[in-house]
């Protein structure tokens, strides 16, 4: 979904942006070197589960970083945005000093700016398409590490602004789940007018954002923040529900609910189904995580337990992974360990999450792959085998296939095992909905770019359509279900 | 929300809770489960409903005191609300006219199998109950359990009421008495374990409803996760019940124990505090 043209054109031309484009020369501009992150050191973070590893930019930190924009004429930037924030309107703002605006813009599309400043791949998308990268061999833009820093000078203000919303219309609207894709869809809904309630099946509202991403890359009280931000504009929160099941969509219909998001999210973990898998010590990075991140089960105060161990291996090279072999270190793990089939080029997890995990001390075991698990009289885990693998030609992924080196296994001595090798979507919801058309791999069929699925009152987004993606491509889908389902229930009220 | 109703100490240990749970009340269907949290600290675990009331909103709960969980359960008196309860989850029992069908009971077990009794009862079949517990002051629902079987035979261990006994003896003399078209088996994972291996021996299909360790109890976190006929399944949104004769018991029972340490540290704690 992008933004106006026009739009884009008159901000662009506001006398002030126009003003701030005649201070600095676009060649000065060019010769600030990018900022940096300041970051906690890593002897003092492993030491902390709750500590944030990126502590934000200072003010004039950001004054210049935001002075290396050009406010190009063509902003492609946005275009590699999926929530289409208007990103040099913001930068902009910064620049001039106006935080809070810059702050205000963000929430004109993004409904979660604080946590996207976290936890988006902004080096894939807004980034990737900076002058500076496109035009130039010089870094980009810092806008994620921008977006973090006018999101939490808001928060920090205490003067905190909620977006407009247009004259309530009474039309009852339901969202399934409660994780990026809804809180993003929700958000635009109540700006359009709809009464929107959010169905969480947990006993906490955030989805991912709370049981899975640790609170050493995105606190639990930022993501509480945004959702108050969300509550003040009139969006109501349901927990412990699950529809389709606590109450039938059915039931919801009789209630007048007229349309209805589905982001229910890939649920099920992965496992490799290899021998002695199901032995105690060894579980997904969904449970690993679910444990220490909604139940805090690190705490002493928490009744949920958590298998700690000295000598863990997480089996997985994506951002899942990182997080878990990070928690690890943090529980007190003496040797945590990255097993990868892959080589570390072909990782999927993003190169900051990789390089601050080298950091704190993480081995990294590439180019291997788990073939059996041994345990002791009790059944935990005490040991594995593995495999060397090599890289063959590309494959539909158009990553190198991994190949196994006959004859080059070895063992390995494992207290924990957290496997991370993906979701499967969550079977829960759908099963409620025997209309529904859903792939043989359970995600929910949809059209493209309406998100509208065989139900027509339905839409979908996140990884229950997408079977695993980022924060911020879910966000995208529930954006375009919010327009989308805008429009629908418009021109049915219409004919 | 999911008040405390009433309160019904079945022995000093075995306590059932009817709560206001509306919702759940009416959706529910034999053989689900809820998962539940006590308190801002506690930890998710399931309980499978025994019972329902929709027109007056309300469900059955029968919970034993095992742990700090349980423990915080119990402590909670009428009037007081459970912070945390959802469901209903699981697939339902699979309920149709068969023929004879034998429900067998262990301890606290007896809870989840009275509302599949009473199902399979009204759907037309012939059913005979075994209730089984350590003693006399174990055995629990024994009328509810009348109401709905045509026969039921009551086991314990040290032969205080009923008969002596494991719940296997009474079932065996069923099965060698009459035809059974099919079992279904409810109790700790060891007496499951040995009532499956007894009705494969006759060949009678046999449903298990298992009770494996869960966090999240929609399928989530792969805590439940259990082999049966040689492939992983998950208990909370594969089962809770399952073909008995394909569950890989003896795994079930080592995942138990997954937590042992842990759990016995949290309850030393939890006992001096209380």
């Amino acid at each position: 979904m992008s933004l106006n043209p026009d739009y884009l054109k008159e901000d662009r031309s506001q006398a002030w942006r126009a003003e701030l484009r005649a201070k600095t020369k676009n060649k000065d501009r060019t010769l600030i070197p990018r900022v940096k992150m300041p970051e906690l050191a890593p002897s003092i973070r492993v030491k902390y589960q709750d500590r944030e590893v990126n502590m934000g930019l200072e003010l004039d930190q950001a004054l210049k970083e935001a002075t290396r924009c050009m406010d190009c004429v063509n902003p492609t930037c946005i275009e590699g945005c999926p929530v289409s924030i208007n990103i040099p309107k913001f930068i902009k703002y910064i620049e001039k000093g106006e935080i809070l605006n810059a702050a205000a813009t963000l929430k004109e599309t993004n409904a979660l700016p604080a946590v996207c400043g976290r936890v988006c791949p902004q080096e894939k998308q807004c980034e990737s398409r900076c002058f500076y990268v496109e035009k130039t061999d010089k870094p980009a833009v810092a806008i994620g590490h921008l977006e973090r820093f006018a999101a939490d000078f808001e928060r920090e203000s205490g003067s905190s602004n909620i977006p407009e919303t247009a004259k309530p219309n009474g039309i009852k609207i339901a969202a399934v789940g409660s994780g990026p894709a809804s809180l993003s869809f929700a958000g635009d809904m109540v700006k359009y007018g709809y009464d929107v309630t959010v169905f969480e099946a947990l006993h906490e509202v955030g989805g991912v954002l709370k049981y899975g991403i640790p609170e050493f890359r995105l606190p639990n009280a930022i993501v509480d923040f945004e959702l108050d931000n969300l509550r003040k504009m009139g969006v109501k929160f349901e927990t412990n529900y699950i529809v389709g099941r606590t109450s039938t969509f059915d039931d919801l219909r009789e209630a007048g609910y007229e349309g209805f998001f589905i982001a229910s999210g890939a649920g099920l973990p992965r496992f490799m189904e290899i021998p002695g898998e199901n032995y105690n010590g060894i579980l997904s990075s969904n449970e690993y995580l679910t444990r220490v991140n909604l139940m805090g089960a690190a705490l002493d105060d928490k009744d949920t337990p958590v298998l700690k161990g000295k000598n863990v291996a997480v089996i997985g090279g994506g951002n899942t992974a990182m997080d878990s072999v990070r928690t690890a270190l943090r529980l007190g793990a003496s040797r945590a360990m990255i097993i990868y089939r892959r080589s570390e080029a072909e990782m999927p997890a993003r190169v900051e999450e990789v390089k601050h995990a080298k950091e704190e001390g993480v081995e990294f075991m590439t180019l291997c792959n788990p073939l059996e698990y041994f345990a002791d009289e009790k059944g935990r885990v005490n040991g594995m085998k593995l495999n060397r693998m090599g890289l063959g030609e590309p494959d539909s992924s158009g990553r190198r296939r991994p190949i196994v080196i006959e004859g080059s296994e070895f063992g390995l001595d494992v207290d924990l095992v957290v496997v991370a090798v993906g979701v499967s979507p969550n079977p829960l919801v759908p099963s409620c909905l025997p209309d529904l058309k859903i792939t043989k791999w359970g995600t929910i069929i949809v059209d493209e770019e309406k998100m509208q699925s065989s139900i027509s009152e339905m839409f979908a987004g996140g990884d229950i359509v997408r079977g695993g993606a980022t924060v911020i491509l879910a966000m995208g889908d529930g954006r375009r279900a919010a327009e989308n389902m805008h429009e629908y229930i418009q021109n049915k009220a219409n004919n | 929300m999911n008040k405390i109703l009433e309160k019904t100490y079945f022995s000093d240990k075995v306590v059932q809770l009817i709560v206001d749970s509306p919702l759940i009340a009416k959706s529910r269907k034999p053989g689900n489960f809820v998962i539940l949290r006590i308190g801002e600290d506690g930890e998710r675990f399931p309980l499978t409903i025994s019972d329902a009331d929709p027109v007056r909103g309300t469900i059955t709960l029968v919970v034993q005191i095992m742990g700090v969980s349980s423990s915080k359960l119990v402590a909670l008196e009428p009037g007081d609300c459970i912070t945390d309860l959802v469901g209903p989850l699981g697939k339902p029992t699979h309920i149709e006219n068969i023929g004879t069908v034998l429900a067998a009971g262990g301890g606290v077990g007896v809870a989840p199998l009275l509302p599949i009794v009473e199902a399979f009862k009204k759907a037309g079949n012939r059913v005979i109950s075994v209730i089984a517990a350590r003693n006399k002051d174990l055995i629990i629902l024994e009328d509810e359990i009348r109401k709905w079987s045509d026969e039921v035979i009551v086991m314990t261990d040290d032969g205080s009421y009923g008969r002596q006994g494991l719940v296997t003896a009474g079932m065996e003399e069923i099965i060698q008495r009459e035809n059974v078209n099919e079992c279904i088996v409810i109790g700790p994972a060891i007496m499951m374990k040995f009532a499956s291996l007894l009705t494969k021996k006759y060949n009678i299909p046999t449903q298990a409803s298992l009770n494996s360790i869960m966090v999240d109890g929609t399928g989530m976190c792969g805590a439940c996760r259990v082999t049966v006929g040689g492939k992983t399944k998950f208990t909370c949104v594969d089962g809770p019940e399952f073909d008995a004769h394909q569950v890989d018991f003896d795994e079930m029972l080592m995942r138990l124990g997954g937590y042992m340490q842990e759990e016995r540290k949290a309850s030393e704690i939890y006992s001096q505090k209380h």
